[in-house]
């Protein structure tokens, strides 16, 4: 497969994973939060100094519809992603002449 | 696994923050020299996938859901320091853009997901491809026990993190028993989806994976 077409690829399933199929996953607290509450140490959490944000909770607020508030947020998430984690990788590796 | 604000005391988590920031520091070289103009894209493709599939919470046991970590995944596919700095870009855009993980807590996640579940994951793979026979699925079996390990590896970071500085005042041994329990069974899941992304990209470009290059260099020479 060429380069080009593996890199779009991978990323046209991280958009679909994120923006569609997000919507079904499952809303039971996760590990750690499941632990804290059974064993009481949920009581220390405090709010996320972000919990107002406008995608607080991976959905858009305003946006009704769960479906499309999850999923926009997911998208918006994974073009972020996609954006900073390219750009780092790119002005990290070694450029071309350099030695390993 | 993202730790909310609050869990653990501030001067824990500052403590933390500084050696996860060593760790990241020191990564950022290691990346420099492990990643080129081939594998670099990767390592974006891998953090964004990481980022897609952690939304993808799915039920263990009652009541309780898990979602990939990434680590063991990552670790294979990119090597140790391009994982770290991957999942520390997720967790840092988790927290600063939907409120997932406390951001005084930000240290703390780092340490558990990207630098101890990365390491011991990768030590875990490596120690099972030397046994393992020269083959391609080994490398997808390998990385599959690795993500499988790395998630109670990442819960022992956590615990760790309880026993020195908790806000609360709990057993530790009752934390333990409960984080590691309910994180075995969230490896599982982990092991799932690693086997399968880890055997997508092996079947598809298995020169840019960084686990299965250094088996396949010797070789690459000859044939150049």
């Amino acid at each position: 497969m060429k380069q080009k077409t593996f890199l779009i690829s991978g990323f046209i399933a991280s958009l679909f994973l994120a923006g569609v199929v997000s919507f079904y996953a499952s809303s039971h607290p996760d590990g750690l939060e499941k632990v804290a509450g059974d064993i009481g140490f949920i009581e220390t959490a405090k709010d996320h100094s972000n919990s107002d944000g406008i995608l607080a909770d991976y959905g858009v607020k305003g946006v009704d519809n769960q479906r499309l508030s999850t999923g926009a947020a997911g998208v918006i998430g994974v073009l972020a992603t996609g954006a900073i984690s390219t750009a780092v990788f790119a002005l990290i590796r070694r450029k071309s002449g350099e030695k390993k | 696994m993202h730790i909310p604000d609050g869990f653990i005391d501030l001067p824990t988590s500052a403590a933390f923050a500084a050696i996860s920031a060593a760790g990241v520091a020191i990564s950022i070289r290691g990346a420099k020299s492990s990643l080129d103009e081939k594998t670099a894209p990767l390592a974006g493709l891998t953090a964004t996938f990481i980022f897609a599939v952690q939304m993808l919470n799915f039920p263990v046991a009652a009541g309780t859901s898990g979602h990939l970590l990434g680590a063991g995944l990552a670790a294979v596919l990119i090597g140790p320091y391009a994982a770290t700095l991957a999942i520390t870009i997720v967790l840092i855009l988790q927290a600063l853009l939907f409120a997932d993980g406390g951001l005084s807590a930000l240290g703390l996640s780092i340490f558990n997901m990207s630098l101890v579940a990365v390491w011991f994951g990768y030590g875990i793979f490596l120690l099972v491809k030397k046994f393992a026979p020269k083959k391609k699925i080994s490398i997808t079996i390998a990385a599959a026990i690795a993500a499988f390990l790395s998630v109670p590896a990442a819960a022992a970071g956590f615990v760790l993190q309880y026993a020195i500085g908790a806000n609360a005042t709990f057993s530790v041994s009752a934390v333990f028993t409960a984080m590691i329990g309910t994180h075995i069974l969230i490896g599982v899941g982990e092991a799932l989806i690693t086997f399968f992304a880890v055997g997508a990209v092996l079947a598809s470009r298995s020169d840019l994976v960084y686990g299965y290059k250094n088996e396949s260099s010797k070789l690459e020479i000859r044939a150049n």
